[in-house]
């Protein structure tokens, strides 16, 4: 693989290092191939796969309902913007409408798991660029977080809280305190974070003008999320094509236009600031009482008091957790603005009780591409950098 | 949507004008637009949906095959497409027959279309002609068979 290259003092041969797959800094299993002239980087390709589980082939063998918990693993660090992106398609093809209650606490779940996923981002990266402190910080707002998921759904990560139709279960009755005390401490713990980096000279010196990438290479290349916002396209699904009531809620897309690392990180650091926006709004329109599932006889299961009180809820509820439901035969490609990009799911239906097919538009995948581009040209260090603020996740690389 | 509101569709309308033979079929389920293109005609729909100044479409958002094992034609092959700026989203799907199972790549339009068909050719087998390294990306590189095929089964195999 190595080649000759010419050099000031005549022609030497580049070397070639492997990155990865068990590398600290390449956030699970990435392997990178690095071509090196010196400490430059000539050539770079990434190698993906040794995550790869085959979730989109088990989800043709579950129900629909049973297919929500293996969207949790996708991206274990936004569990729920991927159950709802999938709740989402499969209501789509249903065609069936989520009270209202349910589609603001879904955007106020969805928001909370982006502040905590662009937590765990700046941790690492900040971790990964010598910066021990911040992890520290971060990680332990981030649990915070985590707390109320867990408060709301029973768990912290693997959360499987929406369901189609609407919600698992009924939030317990104090749940918005909760929410309330961490928003409230939020924005204090970010302008402290801040104070460790934004003006940091070793961080400027390791983030600005670094990875550059233009509005251009990033369209051409499919990077979508804060990636693509950072180069200056202030393209965001959430106000691009709202879903989930998104329309109702009043926030800025964060963009910058410089395109490099720095960007990358303003941009982050912005969106968590901006979500706990979108929550403290979401956290007004929740009605406290109120449907939290739609209702669909026989597709959507009936509440638990129903069940137990009339002899359809048992009929309904028993055929529904048994056989599943059948929605009508069609495909829908619905997309969401998950903390890393266009998540989309594309599912078919052959009118079965489960689905035909299954695809996963994952950001991280398509984002992870743009590397190369990122790093060639850069010094090894650099390429750290650069995956960093990919933001990439390698459960939902390769599913 | 009414049929006639299909065909004021301006990638419709515009599609058909550009060569009559492009549009083979138009299907909508859910507000979303299906636009089945032959396969001789994706690779010079892709660039005039790409290029066309009032269509844009610059941002292939992602490529989705579908094996409908044993029917005839075998592969679907879906190409979701967004305008950025026009905010605006149409599927393009291309028929393929299982025995020949090859279709233009569409990296010269998109170049991030390289991954995604890299990823139909490795989990269906579909073969992208002019893409500049189609290789295997999830699976091993000496791995047999495509697992997401109908015919693949979810366990054993092997």
């Amino acid at each position: 693989m190595s080649t000759t290259i010419e050099t000031p003092t005549g022609t030497a041969q580049t070397k070639v290092l492997n990155m990865g797959p068990q590398h600290p800094s390449t956030h699970g299993v990435l392997r990178v191939i690095l071509e090196l002239d010196g400490e430059t980087v000539v050539k770079a390709e990434s190698v993906i796969g040794y995550l790869h589980t085959g979730i989109e082939k088990s989800l043709e063998s579950k129900t629909y309902s049973q297919g929500v918990t293996l969207t949790d693993r996708v991206d274990y660090l936004a569990p729920l913007s991927n159950n709802l992106a999938y709740c989402l398609a499969v209501e789509k093809i249903l065609g069936i409408e989520v009270p209202k209650r349910a589609q603001y606490i879904r955007v106020l779940l969805a928001e909370l798991t982006r502040c905590a996923s662009h937590l765990v981002w700046l941790g690492t990266h900040a971790i990964d660029l010598g910066a021990m402190t911040v992890f520290l910080y971060s990680f332990r707002e981030r649990e915070e977080i985590l707390k109320i998921f867990e408060y709301v759904s029973g768990q912290r990560m693997m959360t499987s809280y929406f369901r189609p139709g609407g919600l698992a279960l009924e939030p317990p009755p104090d749940w918005l305190e909760r929410v309330k005390r961490v928003v409230d401490n939020l924005p204090a713990h970010i302008d402290e974070y801040e104070t460790l980096l934004t003006k940091n000279k070793i961080w400027l010196g390791r983030t600005v003008g670094v990875g550059i990438l233009s509005a251009t290479d990033a369209i051409a290349m499919g990077c979508t999320g804060p990636l693509l916002r950072a180069s200056g396209v202030a393209y965001d699904v959430r106000k691009a094509f709202p879903y989930s009531s998104y329309d109702e809620f009043d926030f800025t897309v964060q963009a910058q236009t410089a395109g490099d690392c720095y960007a990358r990180y303003q941009v982050r650091v912005a969106e968590i600031r901006e979500s706990i926006k979108i929550v403290k709004q979401a956290m007004e329109k929740v009605p406290a009482e109120g449907p939290f599932r739609a209702e669909v006889p026989g597709i959507i299961a009936p509440s638990r008091e129903e069940m137990k009180a009339s002899i359809e809820g048992l009929i309904y509820h028993f055929k529904i957790f048994t056989e599943g439901f059948a929605p009508p035969v069609g495909e829908v490609y619905q997309a969401i603005e998950s903390p890393r990009g266009e998540l989309g799911y594309f599912v078919k239906s052959d009118g079965s009780a489960k689905p035909y097919r299954v695809k996963m538009r994952t950001p991280s995948f398509v984002n992870l591409q743009i590397l190369p581009t990122l790093a060639v040209g850069r010094l090894i260090s650099d390429v750290v950098a650069c995956i960093g603020t990919t933001d990439i996740v390698l459960g939902e690389v390769d599913r | 949507m009414e049929p006639q509101d299909i065909e004021k569709h301006p990638v419709v309308s515009k599609l058909r004008q550009l060569d009559a033979q492009t549009v083979a079929e138009v299907l909508e389920f859910r507000g979303e637009i299906t636009v089945v293109v032959p396969r001789e005609k994706l690779l010079r729909a892709c660039e005039y949906l790409a290029t066309e100044p009032t269509l844009r479409f610059s941002l292939l958002s992602d490529i989705t095959p579908v094996d409908k094992f044993p029917l005839e034609p075998r592969f679907e092959v879906n190409y979701h497409l967004v305008s950025i700026d026009r905010r605006d989203r149409i599927r393009l799907k291309v028929r393929i027959s299982g025995n020949d199972a090859n279709l233009p790549s569409v990296t010269p339009v998109w170049p991030t279309a390289n991954w995604h068909e890299r990823e139909a050719f490795d989990l269906f087998g579909i073969r992208f002609e002019g893409h500049p390294d189609l290789k295997r990306i999830l699976m091993p590189d000496d791995w047999e068979g495509h697992p997401l095929r109908k015919d693949y089964p979810t366990e054993g195999y092997r």
